[in-house]
């Protein structure tokens, strides 16, 4: 019952500095963070305090409002620090980490085995739920929600994105493992989408349990929500759940060593990075010895994620929960002359899904260093079917847009809210006219959604 | 660059918040932006972003309109000349330079006008609003020269801007928000309050009041619907003879390759398909202009030709559907006015129904019409007043299959 997807639409934007196929394992980071602000809409509670110790897999905080959802630390070492911002709200907390992790260890589990609450249950304890995304919302799954399928992206077709085959090659059981309890999660199926384009790892194509479809076309080709929409769409009612390919491992490796063990492999990229390659870190470290000696130039912007949907951090910022990948690309705030690398400039140095730069007819393969720069200013909805072009769903992209922007609810649930994240829209961001922060409105019509009608 | 960006950087203190001159910051916004692509950066959401912005878009939009405008100042200057010697038959090439600066000294005050007028009204509104000048101006500016008769009076061209403007555009909130086309309006206004200049024999050529020999300065359509005038006082069974007689008469002042390249009377920027055709061909090679409005345009024109061939009966009728294309203003009309995405229908669907009504209603209104020798003008701003709802039905049909998906599940 496999499913084949092709797509028409996207647009795959060509940067420069994708990682290339080496991998250094660092040591343990000195220190980790865990940014509540990752986990959309959760209010923490915490559980530690400053100068508490904890072990990895000890619980630092867990859901205000849904006690069973708990976050658990990566790593064994002090608690900090629990920074807050405005009306004490909990922006971060840092733990020191020993050079030697200690794990807060359970026997080990064999999901399939086991009951489906029995699973659902020491995933809670372990803080593994965390790794759980629900759709609609795009927030932390809801555990007394029933999902109707789970989805697994075995790539990402994102800017310079990791490739998930070098990732997590030679982890077919900690990834299998992690499937075996996904399976227990859902009365549905467990869909794994692998690249329609490229053959991909045995660690996906020898999956068993699972649902094995393929999609082929440009980004957002491996985003799960443009994979559920042509698989299994998401309808008023109903919940879907995904989980990134490289938290699947983590969760498998869980159920087969009782530790709650998060390290990953994540890409350095970016046109500012002397050499960009593979690291094998731990979630949540700080970047600051990653990016040691590899930035090459002043004025930088770090991303944890990528550069469409990723985060901005500090230079010894801590990389987020969900990160695959740390990008750097120059900041764009200089004044551009207009007719050299301005408005009306020839455009040879400029990436435009349209064809109005000359870079597109003289360089039709060239890969561009990107800086941050809006390259305009923000304007109405003027020009139309932008958006569209690179939007694979049967959804009206600017017509949603508007409906969020007007905190119009009625217009985004008829429109098809429930099935977005705005993930999804972030290529109508980087492509419109208007530049207007267009995942920005998306996700505000989502809270407006999940206060009123959730 | 380097002593602009100085320049500048001194200046914006004042203009910014809290400076002395902090009321005129949307007037030095908007030229220090034109200068540089100012320096902001992204803050959410994805961290870089498309190289096009709306000025870009605007001004290759105005560059796909330089062939009709080149051309239009020529064959204004041919029609000048024509009328002050009097002679139809004079060589089209001849004396080109002579033409061409009598057509810029036609032009050049037109745009002036337009921009100016209009310019300075975008300006005090966005003085008002606090913003800087938003782009859409820019084309409409452009365009509405380019749809006028060549001997209209500079004032009223100064009034029909400032009308469009403020009535059709700012009281709706600006670029972006309009709901008809900017520089149609300013035409429709000129259309209705002031007949006597935007139509019948005398206002097409610069200068020309009677020619020596009797015949007169009208457009083709124009002249079209004269002969079909004759035809009414002819008896009974003669009417088919007369009707073919008037189509030999029209297609020998106008013929198929005058009207193509745009060798006869008209507004200035439309007479020239091929002209309109190196804009459509920017538009779309660029990407910025629709290729489904301007086609189906273009298919509905053909379809209404040929709907009014079954009829049949006389001239105008009788006309072959693709000489439709090429008079008046319709490639114009296609390429330019309807493809406007503000007032165009904007999902992908709607694009085609609304550019085919558009292309059947222009040549519904131009030949049933007695009253109106030309109909793009009138269709064109009618389909933009059911844009939006095309779109409605459009979105309804998208939002229904997602309501079936679920009962089917």
């Amino acid at each position: 019952m496999s499913k084949t997807v092709k797509l028409r639409k996207g647009l795959d934007i060509r940067l420069v500095g994708a990682a290339n196929k080496v991998k250094t394992e660092l040591s343990a980071p000195k220190t980790v963070s865990i940014k509540p602000a990752d986990f959309h809409g959760m209010t923490p509670k915490m559980v530690v305090r400053e100068g508490d110790s904890v072990k990895a897999g000890s619980i630092v905080f867990h859901d205000k409002y849904n006690e069973p959802v708990k976050c658990a630390s990566p790593v064994s070492g002090k608690v900090e620090a629990i920074v807050r911002g405005e009306k004490r709200r909990i922006m971060e907390v840092i733990i020191s980490a020993d050079p030697e992790i200690q794990y807060d260890e359970v026997a080990p589990k064999d999901a399939s085995s086991m009951s489906n609450d029995e699973v659902k249950a020491a995933m809670l304890a372990s803080g593994l739920w965390m790794y759980i995304k629900q759709r609609p919302l795009d927030i932390v799954a809801n555990p007394d929600n029933e999902a109707k399928a789970i989805f697994v992206s075995a790539f990402d077709s994102s800017p310079l994105a990791p490739d998930f085959d070098y990732v997590l090659h030679g982890k077919n059981e900690e990834f299998q493992a992690g499937l075996n309890a996904l399976a227990k999660l859902t009365s549905g199926t467990v869909h794994l989408t692998l690249n329609g384009k490229a053959p991909a790892d045995a660690t996906f194509t020898g999956a068993t349990g699972v649902q094995s479809n393929k999609i082929s076309g440009k980004h957002p080709a491996g985003n799960v929500g443009t994979q559920m929409h042509h698989i299994d769409p998401v309808n008023k009612g109903e919940f879907v759940w995904s989980v990134n390919a490289q938290d699947v491992a983590i969760i498998g490796r869980y159920f087969l060593s009782g530790k709650y063990d998060a390290r990953k492999t994540i890409a350095l990229t970016g046109s500012e990075i002397k050499d960009p390659h593979y690291f094998e870190v731990i979630s949540g470290a700080n970047v600051a010895n990653i990016l040691e000696g590899q930035i090459t130039s002043d004025n930088v912007r770090v991303i944890s994620g990528n550069v469409l949907t990723g985060d901005k951090i500090a230079q010894d910022g801590y990389l987020g929960f969900y990160s695959n990948q740390i990008t750097v690309i120059p900041e764009g705030d200089q004044l551009k002359f207009v007719l050299t690398k301005g408005w009306m400039g020839p455009g040879m140095d400029k990436f435009s899904n349209n064809r109005l730069m000359m870079s597109a007819w003289l360089a039709p393969r060239k890969k561009f260093r990107q800086d941050t720069n809006t390259n305009g200013e923000e304007r109405a909805f003027v020009m139309t079917g932008e958006l569209e072009k690179v939007f694979p769903f049967d959804i009206l992209p600017m017509q949603l847009v508007k409906a969020a922007i007007t905190d119009d609810i009625d217009g985004m649930e008829a429109l098809g809210i429930y099935e977005v994240a705005p993930e999804d829209f972030a290529l109508c961001e980087y492509v419109c006219t208007t530049k207007i922060d267009i995942q920005d409105k998306i996700r505000q019509g989502l809270d407006l959604i999940g206060e009123e009608c959730m | 660059m380097k002593f602009l960006e100085k320049i500048v950087h001194k200046m914006e203190p004042k203009f910014s918040k809290g400076g002395k001159l902090e009321k005129w910051n949307p007037i030095f916004e908007s030229f220090s932006t034109l200068a540089f692509t100012p320096a902001h950066v992204t803050k959410r959401g994805a961290h870089i972003r498309d190289g096009v912005d709306l000025k870009r878009t605007m001004m290759t939009v105005i560059l796909a309109m330089v062939p009709c405008l080149l051309f239009g100042i020529y064959n204004t200057g041919h029609w000048e000349l024509v009328a002050a010697t009097g002679d139809r038959s004079m060589e089209f090439w001849a004396n080109g330079g002579e033409k061409f600066i009598a057509g810029l000294f036609v032009m050049l005050p037109l745009i002036v006008v337009s921009y100016g007028v209009g310019l300075t009204i975008e300006f005090i509104f966005g003085m008002m609003r606090g913003h800087s000048l938003h782009e859409g101006f820019l084309v409409s500016g452009m365009l509405i020269p380019l749809i006028m008769p060549a001997d209209v009076p500079l004032w009223m061209v100064g009034v029909a801007t400032a009308f469009a403007v403020i009535i059709g555009k700012e009281v709706f909130g600006g670029t972006g928000m309009n709901i008809v086309n900017v520089a149609l309006t300013a035409r429709a206004f000129l259309f209705f309050a002031y007949p006597t200049s935007m139509s019948g024999d005398n206002v097409w050529m610069s200068g020309a009041e009677k020619f020596t020999d009797g015949s007169t300065g009208a457009t083709a359509l124009g002249d079209l619907a004269t002969f079909m005038g004759d035809k009414a006082t002819v008896a009974g069974e003669v009417v088919t003879n007369a009707a073919a007689d008037g189509m030999s008469t029209f297609s020998n002042s106008y013929s198929v390759m005058d009207s193509f390249f745009g060798m006869i009377p008209g507004s200035i920027g439309e007479t020239s398909v091929l002209a309109c055709l190196f804009g459509a061909a920017i538009l779309l090679i660029t990407g910025i202009g629709s290729l489904r409005i301007m086609l189906s345009f273009a298919i509905g024109g053909l379809v209404g030709g040929f709907l009014m061939n079954a009829i049949g009966g006389n001239v105008y009728l009788d006309l072959p559907p693709y000489y439709h294309l090429l008079l008046g203003g319709f490639a114009f009309g296609a390429v330019f006015m309807a493809t406007d995405p503000v007032t165009a229908a904007q999902t992908a669907t709607g694009k085609i129904i609304y550019g085919f009504l558009g292309g059947l209603v222009a040549i519904l209104i131009r030949v049933l019409n007695p009253a109106y020798p030309e109909g793009v003008m009138l269709a064109i701003l009618f389909m933009n007043v059911m844009a939006p709802i095309i779109d409605h039905y459009v979105i309804q049909s998208n939002i229904k299959r997602r309501l079936k998906r679920v009962k089917t599940a």
